[in-house]
């Protein structure tokens, strides 16, 4: 035995890994996967774009375009670049009650926030509260670097310089007196954006850290004072500087600006006439931009979205007519079976 | 050495293809690079020259030097469509199919214990195209090794066994063998079935005595008895070494010779006869014949040689002999066996001596003496009687003319470029099956001029195409650069075959013939060409190569087809049968012919077939990715921004997707091997490069831009103005960059999992776990701890998190998923159902057959029962017969030897070689050990025949 094995010494091995037989399942696009495969997603597919559509359906949008293009537009008068402080008045009302909780957006359009160089231009190390990035913020942020004396901006780059600074106040016009609609500018970023990713540096008073350094050259306040009302807020945490920095992935976009969920409005906006007051002070007239709010509601699948349900719908549609396409196609050419 | 050919870098047409590919590729990413280019300086133009208010441009706002660097870098962007990991991968692949190879259980012979082996590692799929097979015969497609295996005397066919009921049998290792213990002499390993032969010796029927008489007689072989009792024979053709042994075996046993006398054991009794003269054998006379005196004191001339030769010269009283034979001769011929027909007649004392003294003059003569001896021996050779047929098998070796069959139903078609003589090489054609009795034809080319060649070829031409365009037909050649012409496959009806010598070859081969040559020998099914040189193999080799896009193979075993080994696209060797130089310059090597069709129906079709998936889901998988950018350029003002985060790009190629088409390439299969062989059709895709061209590269393209079109817009407008469920942003480009990059890579896997056929625990762990890798991957770099090591590394912190536990967003990975492949199953399916491929129609059966079929039906031997042809084939060479008479070769003194037998003449202990036996060799080689292919003009060598009956 020991010698048939040395004869047999260049015998490979007889493995089913070596000699290609390792068992395996074959699927084969056949028609009895193929039809019935069809029919079910189709169905499914019916099934969630009914669902998706109605939902859709179901939450409220109310936009607003305050850019003041036409003089006939209350902001008209603010959006010459050489108005200072300018504050416009936008008048709306609401039919019937704006469920909530309300969520209010400002949106930009032909914005390009994805524009390569200006999303790279930022430092997240000085973002984190790093100090030694305070003195020399990175080099993306050019020419949002270092300011004409050369001292070092924080935070530093285009996306923070840029930062959209319109505010809003939203009364309610009840009687002909204003009712000021409470807004709650907490919690409308990301959780891991506000405790993770940006940190303020760990000196008291904040300020301190911010000695040698200028604010972005467009920015009014420095970051430690962007929100006097609450000293918590202030800083890199600030909640709309975190929204801002989220940059947004196409030219059109909407950021939350507040929420509506406190008071007399926990329900929602009830109908009546409103009045929103804007300080205009952000400009997009150069490049064409838009600037809107938006007053929405959410449903489970987020906002208002009508493409999803109905891309669905009609796939699912499709996939059925395939399905039956399929079905004529098998019946009537069913491939030869022998050759 | 010199014969051997110029070794040259060998690389397959998907090679060549993928180079012309890649200059494409690059052309194209120069054109979408220069599209984007231009979109950035409009853009700039247009909208990023008013936008910097919150973009300053420091360059000072030239639109043309941003769209200068949009240009560079979109080329390092979308660099991705250029697949330079397509190379590393593509070799992976190939070493492991190479790997199948070596490690095939069924192509390993158990008994010189060698195992198949890739050479090398860089021509595997190419095993699956092949259109011509150009090989080698002895050695290769026989063992060189003859037997006695039939006979017919005085009208009495022996060597069939048959059964109580007279049904023939088939003739197996464990059919009963005749036992020769009556003779001492015997040679052990010469074996016969039939015992009627047997019977009839021991009868002393005169017939059968005379038969084996003359094959004792009637040779040329030399004896070598270096022990009492142990014969060996040294035989110039292994044919008459296996007729010699025959009747040594039946007793007659040919024991010593002098250059005048002949001794041998005739049934026990010590026999010498006188040797008057052996009128030599040559390719014109096709017979020999050898004038003896027998103790008894009679005259006779025994003769053997070919049936036609011969009959011409029998006596009229022997007709109705001849018509018996002549079906027995038939009936042999068709079953593939060599014969010759033997024939003696007793000579009148006076007339011999007469002829003799005329004889002696003319082989004296000065001028015109081959003409004059010839002349004289047709005179003696006339009146004979005959005495019966032998028939010499050929052994091929085992299954050869089963893989033929299998590799002709393949669509392959099989050149036999042997030095052997045409008879030889004619009958081994039909033995094996390449030519068949029911070919319509088989044309003969063997004029000596240049002139007559053409025309015979040409005649050839227009009996199988009558109506075929004189000049030649051109396929319209589009390849890069070298004009080469190529000629197309012409299509005639019924099977033909062509056999050609060596010398009409050589101007066929010339220039202005060579397309001639072509276009008939593409027409024919089989083409033999016989008498050729190493050179000429590799020049038919050569040609095919040069005129006709077809990928060709070569297979021999001895140094002599180094050359064409070389120059075919693929060479194989068959190892260990006689020297190392055909497998040191092969390609591939295996043991047995029989081989071939594992490696090219099973290894060769399955290396094409993943080759070709490999690069069609390549190329599709890196243009999806990659056309995303195109895409998303548009809205993100040509700015070079990626649509994915860059650890996603990093690691698509290298982490995400490489696994599971690896897997893919290294274990799909459509069927297995036992269908493979069963529907060798299966192979005729490969041939017409069907599964991966241009035309199918473009069809990879055009799917890309679909998939990415859909990966890109259908979540643009999923997300376009959405939210979250608690109302937070989930339209930012980092959620959008993991949405994206999510729907690419279900997209792709769920591809992956449509062109796989054969999925193993492997294949669905490589897919499970690439994409279970991708998440986990994901989940680490965008975690906490992640960004606070290296806050700029990981800038996508939460992003996961934050979108992927919306239920919009996986809604749209499952709409986009199932978008990208539902027009790609749809389509399939339409055309499996309307045009369905054999691939489509074999794995259908198999699907109904779901175990595997028994195994194809046992080999039978192919039988035919009648034959127009003549069996006649004889390896003999001219001018032994001198040799023997002259007696040059036996100057060693005799031996003595203590033996009870009376000794006449010299003992022939030895021979030493002198003056014109120059080129012959002394060395007793193994019996497997073959007669180089081409003719040594005459004196070819004598070899021990140690086992004829092997």
């Amino acid at each position: 035995m020991v010698k048939e094995e040395q004869e047999l010494a260049n015998r490979p091995d007889n493995t089913a890994f070596t000699q290609q037989r390792l068992p395996a399942w074959q699927p084969m696009l056949s028609a009895g996967i193929v039809i019935p495969g069809f029919v079910i997603i189709g169905l499914a597919f019916i099934g969630i774009g009914v669902a998706l559509f109605v939902t859709s359906h179901s939450i409220q949008v109310l936009e607003l375009d305050y850019t003041g293009v036409e003089n006939t537009e209350p902001c008209y008068r603010c959006s010459d670049p050489s108005s200072k402080n300018c504050v416009c008045t936008l008048e709306f009302s609401i039919d019937s009650l704006f469920e909530g909780p309300v969520f209010f957006y400002y949106g930009l359009t032909n914005y390009f926030q994805n524009y390569r160089k200006y999303g790279a231009s930022r430092d997240d190390n000085q973002l984190s509260g790093d100090l030694d990035y305070f003195k020399s913020p990175g080099n993306d942020c050019a020419p949002y670097q270092y300011n004409s004396n050369n001292k070092p901006i924080v935070p530093c780059g285009a996306i923070a310089n840029s930062m959209f600074n319109d505010t809003f106040k939203l009364y309610q016009i009840i009687r002909g007196s204003k009712k000021l609609v409470p807004f709650d500018g907490k919690g409308i970023a990301w959780w891991t954006d506000y405790n993770i990713k940006y940190r303020n540096p760990s000196v008291t008073p904040l300020k301190n850290a911010f000695n040698d350094t200028v604010k972005p050259l467009f920015w009014s306040k420095p970051a430690y004072e962007l929100d006097p009302t609450d000293p918590a807020n202030n800083g890199f945490i600030n909640q709309d500087f975190l929204v801002w920095m989220r940059r947004a992935a196409l030219p059109d976009f909407r950021k939350l600006y507040r929420r509506i969920t406190e008071g007399d409005y926990a329900k929602g906006l009830p109908a009546g006439n409103y009045s929103l007051e804007i300080a205009y002070n952000y400009p997009v007239m150069s490049f064409d931009g838009r600037k809107k709010v938006v007053l929405s509601n959410v449903s489970w699948m987020g906002g208002k979205n009508e493409f999803l349900g109905i891309a669905y719908l009609v796939i699912g549609s499709l996939c059925v007519v395939m399905s039956i396409v399929m079905l004529i196609v098998y019946a009537k050419f069913k491939f030869p079976e022998e050759d | 050495m010199q014969n051997c050919g110029k070794s040259t870098f060998k690389r397959t047409s998907i090679d060549r293809l993928m180079n012309v590919l890649v200059l494409c590729i690059f052309g194209f990413l120069a054109i979408m690079c220069t599209i984007l280019a231009i979109g950035n300086y409009f853009w700039e133009l247009n909208e990023g020259s008013q936008f910097i208010v919150f973009l300053p441009r420091q360059d000072g706002n030239k639109a043309a030097f941003s769209s200068f660097l949009t240009f560079w870098s979109y080329v390092i962007i979308l660099n991705t469509v250029v697949p330079i990991s397509l190379y590393v991968s593509v070799e992976i692949i190939r070493l492991g199919n190479s790997f199948y190879i070596d490690w095939d259980r069924k192509m390993y012979y158990a008994r010189n214990d060698t195992p198949a082996e890739a050479r090398t590692t860089t021509l595997n799929e190419e095993l699956g195209q092949i259109k011509y097979v150009f090989s080698d015969k002895t050695g290769t497609l026989t063992q060189n090794i003859m037997t006695f295996n039939k006979c017919s005397i005085n009208g009495k066919s022996y060597g069939e066994v048959y059964d109580y009921t007279g049904q023939r049998l088939e003739i197996t290792e464990h059919t009963e063998t005749v036992d020769f213990s009556f003779n001492q002499l015997a040679d052990p390993r010469f074996v016969f079935h039939d015992h009627a032969l047997v019977e009839a010796v021991k009868l002393e029927n005169p017939e059968v005595h005379a038969f084996f008489r003359l094959l004792a007689l009637c040779h040329t072989v030399m004896a070598e008895e270096k022990k009492e009792g142990e014969i060996f024979y040294q035989a110039q053709s292994p044919d008459e070494g296996a007729l010699v042994t025959a009747a040594r075996n039946f007793g007659f046993v040919f024991r010593s010779r002098t250059p005048d006398s002949v001794s041998i054991m005739e049934m026990g009794k010590q026999c010498s006869y006188e040797l008057l003269a052996i009128l030599d054998f040559n390719n014109v006379r096709k017979r020999m014949s050898v004038i003896v005196r027998s103790p008894e004191g009679k005259l006779s001339l025994y003769c053997k040689g070919a049936d036609t030769i011969i009959y011409e010269r029998l006596h009229q009283s022997c007709s109705k002999l001849m018509d018996v034979t002549t079906d027995h001769l038939n009936e042999f011929a068709g079953e593939g066996l060599r014969t010759l027909v033997l024939a003696y007649k007793d000579l009148d004392e006076e007339y011999f001596n007469q002829w003799q003294q005329r004889h002696h003059e003319a082989s004296t003569d000065l001028d015109d003496r081959e003409s004059k001896l010839d002349q004289l021996y047709e005179e003696i050779e006339k009146d004979l009687l005959l005495l019966g047929a032998t028939a010499i098998e050929d052994k091929l070796q085992d299954g050869v003319p089963q893989t033929i069959e299998q590799l002709s139903k393949a669509d392959i078609k099989i050149w036999v470029l042997t030095g052997d003589k045409q008879e030889t090489a004619e009958n081994i054609g039909y033995s094996c099956n390449l030519l068949q009795e029911e070919m319509n034809e088989v044309f003969i080319v063997s004029g000596n001029s240049p002139e007559d060649v053409r025309q015979e070829l040409r005649n050839a031409r227009t009996s199988m195409k009558p109506d075929a365009v004189e000049d030649s037909v051109f396929l319209p050649e589009r390849t890069l650069g070298k004009s080469v012409k190529v000629l197309t496959d012409e299509v005639v009806n019924g099977e033909y075959g062509l056999v050609i010598n060596g010398h009409s070859l050589a101007y066929a081969l010339e220039h202005s013939m060579e397309l001639e040559f072509l276009r008939t020998a593409c027409m024919c099914k089989a083409v033999i060409c016989c008498r050729v040189t190493p050179l000429q193999k590799a020049q038919v080799v050569q040609l095919v190569k040069k005129y006709k896009q077809a990928v060709t193979l070569a297979i021999g075993d001895g140094a002599n087809d180094v050359s064409m080994i070389k120059a075919a696209h693929i060479g194989v060797g068959i190892s260990g049968q006689e020297g190392m130089q055909a497998v040191l310059s092969s390609d591939y090597s295996f043991a047995q012919f029989r081989f071939l069709q594992r490696l090219l129906l099973v290894h060769g079709r399955w290396s094409y077939l993943r080759m070709c998936k490999f690069l069609r889901y390549f190329f599709y998988k890196n243009f999806t990715f990659t056309f995303v950018h195109f895409w998303y350029a548009f809205f993100c003002g040509f700015s070079a921004q990626t649509v994915y985060d860059e650890w996603f790009i990093t690691l698509y190629n290298l982490m995400y997707t490489a696994l599971p088409v690896l897997g893919m390439s290294l274990f799909d299969q459509d069927v297995n091997d036992v269908w493979s062989f069963q529907h060798p059709q299966l192979y005729v895709p490969g041939q017409l490069n069907l599964y991966f061209s241009k035309k199918a590269f473009f069809k990879c393209a055009l799917h890309s831009v679909y998939s990415s079109l859909v990966l890109f817009f259908i979540p643009y407008l999923a997300m376009c103005n959405t939210v979250r469920d608690d109302g937070k942003d989930v339209a930012d480009y980092q959620s959008f960059a993991l949405l994206t990059q999510t729907c690419l890579l279900f997209a792709v896997s769920i591809q992956l999992s449509f062109e796989m056929t054969y999925w193993t625990a492997v294949n669905t762990f490589f897919v499970l776990g690439s994409l279970a890798m991708y998440f986990a991957v994901t989940f680490t770099m965008y975690s906490n701890g992640m960004f606070l090591m290296l806050p700029s590394a990981f800038p996508f912190i939460g992003a996961a998190r934050n979108s992927l536990n919306q239920p919009n967003v996986w809604l749209t990975i499952l709409l986009t998923s199932i978008l990208c492949v539902l027009p790609v199953v749809t389509y399939r399916f339409l055309l499996i159902q309307l045009c369905p491929t054999i691939n489509d129609k074999v794995m259908f059966k198999v699907r109904q057959a779901k175990a595997t079929p028994p195994p194809p039906t046992r080999r039978t031997r192919i039988r035919r029962t009648s034959s127009r042809r003549s069996g006649y084939a004889f390896s003999h060479a001219q001018g032994y017969g001198d040799l023997v008479t002259s007696g040059r070769f036996l100057r060693r003194p005799a031996v003595s030897r203590s033996s009870g037998f009376t000794h006449i003449g010299r003992t022939t202990t030895g021979f030493s070689p002198m003056g014109r036996s120059a080129g012959y060799s002394p060395t007793g080689r193994l019996q497997n050990a073959k007669v180089p292919d081409v003719e040594v003009t005459s004196l070819q060598m004598y070899r021990t025949i140690k086992d004829p009956a092997l």
